[in-house]
C-alpha cells in the first residue's frame, strides 16, 4: 500500500499535503514519509519489525495544527513494534491526532511502548484512532507511561469502533505532579469473539492533581471486555472520577473492576460504573418514536462511543 | 366512536391493583387531561397505551381507530403514530441534540430540527450540538423532548407532565406547542395534577384509585379536582 493509499484510509488527505502540518507516517516498519514544523523535532529510527521514535517539542513552543501520525500495516500477516519517547517541554502546546490503520489484517501484532513526559505548564492531547480489518485477525498492545510535570495537562482519548477489536491489551498509567490536570478516554466496540482488556491508571502524587478516567465500551455477540480503572490520591486536595460504562448484547461478557485509593485525608475520588443491557428507558423512548429496536440500540451506543 | 376507546382496563403491578375496570373514550383531534392526585393511577394508564414493558399484562382491552391494540410492542404502536413523552425523559450520552430529533422525524433536515426547536422556545445555536445528557437540566431535556414529538406528527401523542421542570417562562411555549400539535389534528392526551395544564385541555377524566370518576368540561372537573379529589372514601377504593 503506498502512502496514498493510507492517507486515504485514514480520511487526512488536507493534512498529509500541508506543509504547515507535521505528520509520520509508518508502514509496517517502515518510515514513508515525515514532515516536520519549527520546534519539533522527530527522530526514527527502524528496527527489526518496527520504528522506534523519538519525538521532541521544544520549550515555549505552541505548534498550532495537530501533528498526524500515522501507522499503518497494510499487510495481512505481520509484527508492527513502535517504541515512542515523547517530550513534551515546558509552557509549550501540542495536539498528536494518531491513526492506527490494519486493512487487511488476518494475523497482525501492533505493540507499542511509550514514555511520555509533559513539562511543567505544557499541554498535551494524543487522540488515537484506530482503523482495523473485518476479519479480527489483530492483537494490539499499546503500553504507555506518562509522567505530568506540575501545571501540566494531558488528554488522551483511545477510539476503536471502526472494525472489528480482534484482541486489544491496553495499558496506560500516568502520574500527576502538582496542579496537574489528566484525563484518559477510551471507546471500544467489540463484536464476535473480540477481546477487550482496558488497564488505565492515575496516579495523582501532587497538590491539587486532577484526574479522570472514562471508559465506554460496547460488546455485542461473543465479545469480552475487562475494565480495571484505578485512581491513586496521594497529595492535597487532588481530585479524581472514575467513569465506567459498558453496554453488552447477545453472549457478551464485561466487567469492571474500578480501584480508588486515598492516601490523604484531603484528597477524594469518586467513581461511577454501568454494565449491562440498553438501558430501557432510553430504548422504549426511541421505539416510541418509530425506530425499531435494532435502530434504537445502534443510535445509543453510537452515541455512547462517540 | 372515539380515536382510541380504553375498555375495562385493570393491571396490577406487584399485587397491587393500580387500574380498575377503567373505560374511557378519547376524540380524535381533541386536547383531553387526565388528572388526579398521585397514585391514582394517570401514569400507569399512559403507559399501558403505549404499550411500555412492563405495562402489557392486563385485562380489557386498548381499541385505537376500531382495532385492537393490546397485542402490539411499543414499536408497532408507534408505527400507528401513538407516541409518549416521559414525565423525565431520558439522557442519551453522545447523542446530539440534533441527530436525537432527527431520529423521529419525518424529514430529517436540519430546517426541520431549528424549527421545532425553536417552538419549544430552545434557541437552536445553543442546543443543536449539544448532547442529551447529565449537562441539560431536566426542564431542557423535557423540552427537547416535546420537540421530537413535534417532529414525529403523531396522530395521538401522552404527555405525561408536560409542565414538570418547566420554568415559567417556557410554559406558555408549551402550551402553545400543544395547541400547534391539535392544529395538525392530533390528540392529546395531557396526564397531569396541574390546573395550568388541565386549562389547556378540552374536557377532562379525574382518575382516582384506578378508575374514572368523573368526566366532562375543565370547569365541571376542575371544580371536583380542587375541593373533592383528596384521599376519600369513594366507590373505588383499591381492593
Amino acid at each position: 500500500m503506498s502512502v496514498e493509499e493510507l492517507v486515504k484510509a485514514a480520511n487526512i488527505y488536507p493534512e498529509m499535503h500541508d506543509k504547515d502540518t507535521a505528520r509520520l507516517v509508518i508502514n509496517k516498519d517502515k518510515v514513508i514519509d515525515t514532515n516536520v514544523v519549527t520546534g519539533l523535532t522527530v527522530n526514527t529510527v527502524e528496527i527489526k519489525d518496527g520504528v522506534d521514535i523519538n519525538i521532541v517539542l521544544k520549550e515555549n513552543v505552541t505548534i498550532e495544527k495537530p501533528v498526524h501520525l500515522c501507522f499503518g500495516v497494510t499487510h495481512r500477516e505481520a509484527i508492527q513494534k513502535i517504541i515512542m519517547n515523547i517530550n513534551i517541554g515546558q509552557n509549550s502546546i501540542v495536539s498528536i491526532f494518531a491513526h492506527c490503520i490494519f486493512p487487511n489484517a488476518v494475523d497482525v501484532k501492533h505493540v507499542m511502548d511509550g514514555k511520555i513526559k509533559v513539562g511543567r505548564g505544557a499541554k498535551y492531547s494524543y487522540f488515537e484512532r484506530h482503523i482495523h480489518s473485518e476479519e479480527g485477525g489483530i492483537t494490539v498492545i499499546p503500553k504507555a507511561r506518562i509522567i505530568l510535570e506540575d501545571y501540566a495537562k494531558f488528554k488522551t482519548e483511545f477510539e476503536l469502533i471502526k472494525g472489528r477489536v480482534g484482541s486489544i491489551d491496553i495499558d496506560y498509567e500516568t502520574t500527576c505532579g502538582n496542579h496537574s490536570v489528566m484525563e484518559m478516554i477510551t471507546r471500544i466496540s467489540g463484536r464476535g469473539d473480540d477481546i477487550v482488556n482496558v488497564k488505565e491508571a492515575g496516579i495523582l502524587v501532587g497538590e491539587k492533581a486532577k484526574g479522570v478516567l472514562t471508559s465506554r465500551i460496547a460488546l455485542r455477540q461473543n465479545a469480552r471486555a475487562q475494565v480495571y480503572n484505578k485512581l491513586v490520591a496521594m497529595g492535597d486536595y487532588a481530585r479524581g472520577h472514575v467513569d465506567c460504562q459498558e453496554i453488552i448484547q447477545g453472549n457478551a461478557v464485561a466487567s469492571a473492576i474500578p480501584i480508588v485509593e486515598v492516601r490523604n485525608p484531603k484528597a477524594h475520588i469518586t467513581h461511577e460504573a454501568s454494565i449491562g443491557s440498553v438501558d430501557s428507558k432510553q430504548l422504549q423512548t426511541l421505539m416510541a418514536r418509530r425506530l425499531s429496536e435494532t435502530e434504537a440500540v445502534e443510535l445509543i451506543v453510537a452515541g455512547l462511543l462517540k | 366512536m372515539g380515536i382510541l376507546e380504553v375498555k375495562n382496563l385493570s393491571l396490577s403491578i406487584n399485587g397491587s391493583k393500580i387500574l380498575n375496570g377503567l373505560s374511557v373514550s378519547f376524540q380524535e383531534g381533541h386536547i383531553h387531561a387526565v388528572v388526579g392526585p398521585n397514585g391514582a393511577g394517570k401514569t400507569t394508564l399512559g403507559y399501558t397505551i403505549m404499550g411500555l414493558e412492563g405495562y402489557r399484562d392486563f385485562t380489557g382491552d386498548i381499541i385505537y381507530k376500531g382495532k385492537s391494540i393490546k397485542n402490539l410492542s411499543v414499536y408497532e404502536r408507534a408505527r400507528k403514530n401513538i407516541t409518549l413523552a416521559w414525565q423525565e425523559p431520558a439522557r442519551f450520552e453522545g447523542l446530539t441534540v440534533e441527530d436525537f430529533i432527527k431520529s423521529s422525524a419525518k424529514n430529517k433536515s436540519r430546517e426541520t430540527v431549528t424549527d421545532v426547536l425553536e417552538k419549544v422556545g430552545m434557541s437552536p445555536g445553543e442546543y443543536i450540538n449539544r448532547a442529551v445528557d447529565k449537562g441539560l437540566s431536566g426542564g431542557e431535556r423535557k423540552r427537547i423532548e416535546f420537540a421530537s414529538i413535534l417532529v414525529m406528527e403523531p396522530e395521538l401523542v401522552i404527555l405525561d407532565e408536560p409542565d414538570s421542570g418547566i420554568d415559567v417562562a417556557s410554559l406558555n411555549n408549551m402550551f402553545k406547542a400543544i395547541k400547534f400539535l391539535k392544529s395538525n389534528g392530533t390528540t392529546v392526551i395531557l396526564i397531569t395534577h396541574s390546573l395550568a395544564v388541565l386549562k389547556q385541555a378540552e374536557d377532562a377524566f379525574l382518575l382516582c384509585h384506578g378508575d374514572i370518576i368523573q368526566s366532562g368540561s375543565i370547569d365541571k372537573v376542575s371544580v371536583y379536582f380542587k375541593g373533592k379529589c383528596i384521599p376519600c372514601d369513594h366507590k373505588n377504593l383499591p381492593e
